[in-house]
């Protein structure tokens, strides 16, 4: 009768037990999601996610630091010199030319972040200098010597008006 | 009436039994040192910081915005604040300098071996839980170098491959670290230690059933045994006593040495201070991350720094018992081991020079070439020792034992012992 075949049948209840398994492991990870879905930047956060700069009062030669998504930015009013300068050389550990660095040549907006271990560099002399491990950039934000791996990022940006430019928005 | 209560539970539940089998009656080596000590000592630290953490968790405030005011306000207005506060700061320190003695006494005689791995791998599971809880901790006073301490190590998971820049923005909960960050880091940091506690059960429950090393290396058979009460529990608060006359003396006298001054200055996200330092505990390690050029291989050898300890009982292939006490070799070896780390730690406490960094890559090829020559060093020595002919003293001990072991199976079915 088909209930002793049915009991005979182990293979019926080790498919079971499979299917169940799988079914119940993928409810179980599908469970996690929220959770690890929770630790990531809330909504309030990136609402807040584009900073203006008023450019104007940037005198040349001159930098202001502000914030962007908690993050210091670095717009650097760059001289005549200091663009012949950086035009000369593609950097040094991560070739760029400076060119795809900056929208205006007059204008270097880069992250204030360094790319090795996150503190913010200080800027010294030509270009910046990070004293938490010794990584040198140039007045591109291009890495030149230490443990940093890459150039300074450069954030998304654009014009809005001659003087004034959001960050945040490519 | 005390009697009949205790009947009363033992018919329901195992006390009596209990306290007569892992504690009161607990068989212990006779010859136990006072390196033994600190196994006890952790337990009574890990203690002390969850009983001062809970207390200053009733006044601290999570909240980027009011974080370092909290910790002003437990300093200066809450009844016996500084003391909790400084208990706890200077608490973290003793911690680790307990734990890493109590490794220190594990390598130096050999405790890692067979049958003990699953103590030493329990162990090695603690320092990583206590390694994450005091990094955690330590952003919580919102301070210029918790603030950097904290951007610096979560910016390691960089190195994670393919998705790291997300994992750090996971772990941060923002693009750099801020509110977020500060509260999970609370809530975390309050639910680790009692992660520690449940580990420290496991690494018990297993300990009761190797039964402790001793500095012989040989497991000392039944007649070398003691009760642990009241010898060792006399032993143990004897050593408490000497460890509360320090701790407290740099709790009253020297609370500031274990609070770096420029976490006097709240964080500021826009200003890196010159020079940032981890706590005295992670710089042997952060020396090594330095000493890395490329940053992924600083990551992946700072990692393998902590987890190479986990190795210890496949790489060393001695057969004689004891680690360092019956072995010249790789006793000289865990002394230029220990220098090594002490030299680690100054080069992560300075700023990089060329000559730091140059000492600190030394320093590093000497941590990762005294694990990786172990196996081969250990067989040589070994071999030269049997050939030399062990002290008779040990052979002596070796071969007691051996004849104990061989009667104790006799005396058990006799019903002499149980």
């Amino acid at each position: 009768m088909a209930e002793s075949d049915a009991l005979d049948d182990t293979g019926r209840r080790e498919f079971l037990v499979k299917v169940t398994s799988v079914v119940g492991g993928a409810g179980a990870a599908a469970a996690c999601l929220p959770f690890v879905a929770s630790m990531n930047p809330s909504a309030d956060l990136l609402a807040k996610a584009n900073t203006e700069v008023d450019l104007s009062g940037i005198p040349e030669g001159g930098m202001h630091t502000v914030a962007w998504q908690g993050k210091p930015v670095f717009v650097l009013h760059r001289s005549e010199e200091q663009i012949k300068a950086m035009n000369l050389s593609n950097g040094g550990l991560d070739p760029e030319p400076d060119k795809q660095r900056v929208k205006q040549p007059e204008w270097l907006v880069v992250i204030g972040v360094c790319t090795h271990m996150g503190c913010v560099p200080n800027k010294e002399g030509p270009g910046w200098t990070c004293h938490c491990h010794g990584s040198q950039y140039d007045d591109s934000g291009r890495i030149l010597r230490g443990p940093a791996p890459k150039n300074l990022e450069v954030p998304p940006y654009r014009f809005v008006a001659a003087n004034k430019i959001i960050i945040g928005q490519a | 009436m005390a009697n009949k209560i205790i009947q009363w539970i033992d018919r329901r539940f195992p006390l009596t039994s209990f306290v007569k089998h892992e504690l009161t009656g607990y068989p212990t080596p006779r010859n136990l040192s006072y390196w033994w000590n600190f196994g006890f000592l952790a337990g009574i630290v890990l203690t002390l910081q969850v009983v001062t953490g809970i207390f200053l968790a009733m006044h601290y405030k999570p909240d980027a915005s009011v974080a370092f005011d909290s910790i002003q306000h437990i300093m200066r207005d809450v009844n016996y604040g500084w003391l909790l506060r400084f208990m706890h700061s200077t608490g973290a320190s003793a911690f680790f300098l307990v734990i890493y003695i109590h490794m220190a006494r594990t390598l130096y005689y050999g405790s890692y071996r067979a049958p003990r791995e699953l103590m030493w791998w329990t162990g090695q599971g603690l320092l990583l839980l206590l390694m994450a809880t005091a990094f955690m901790g330590y952003l919580l006073p919102w301070g210029q170098m918790s603030f950097w301490g904290a951007t610096v190590i979560t910016n390691l998971f960089r190195a994670t491959p393919f998705i790291g820049d997300q994992v750090v923005v996971w772990l941060r909960g923002d693009y750099a670290v801020g509110d977020d960050t500060l509260t999970r880091f609370f809530a975390l940091h309050y639910l680790f230690p009692f992660l520690i506690i449940a580990g420290v059960v496991v690494h018990l429950v297993a300990l009761h059933t190797v039964r402790s090393s001793n500095p012989s290396g040989i497991d000392l058979a039944d007649k070398d045994n003691i009760p642990f009460h009241p010898y060792f529990t006399s032993k143990d608060f004897f050593g408490l006593g000497v460890f509360l006359i320090a701790y407290f003396t740099v709790v009253f006298f020297f609370p500031h040495s274990m609070i770096e001054a420029e976490n006097n200055i709240p964080a500021n996200p826009m200003v890196t201070p010159n020079h940032i330092v981890p706590e005295w505990y992670f710089l042997p390690f952060y020396a090594i991350l330095r000493s890395v050029p490329n940053m992924v291989g600083g990551v992946a050898a700072m990692f393998l720094s902590v987890m190479i300890f986990a190795f210890m009982p496949f790489l060393d292939r001695s057969r004689i018992p004891g680690g360092a006490r019956y072995r010249p070799v790789y006793r000289v070896l865990f002394f230029i081991f220990m220098l090594d780390i002490l030299v680690l730690g100054y080069v992560g406490y300075y700023p990089p020079t060329s000559q730091t960094i140059a000492i600190g890559q030394v320093a590093t090829f000497y941590y990762f070439g005294s694990f990786l020559l172990l196996p081969f060093i250990s067989k040589a020595e070994d071999q030269w020792l049997f050939k030399k002919g062990l002290p008779p003293n040990i052979i002596a001990l070796i071969e007691s034992e051996a004849i104990e072991k061989r009667i104790l199976p006799q005396r058990r079915r006799r019903g002499d012992i149980t």
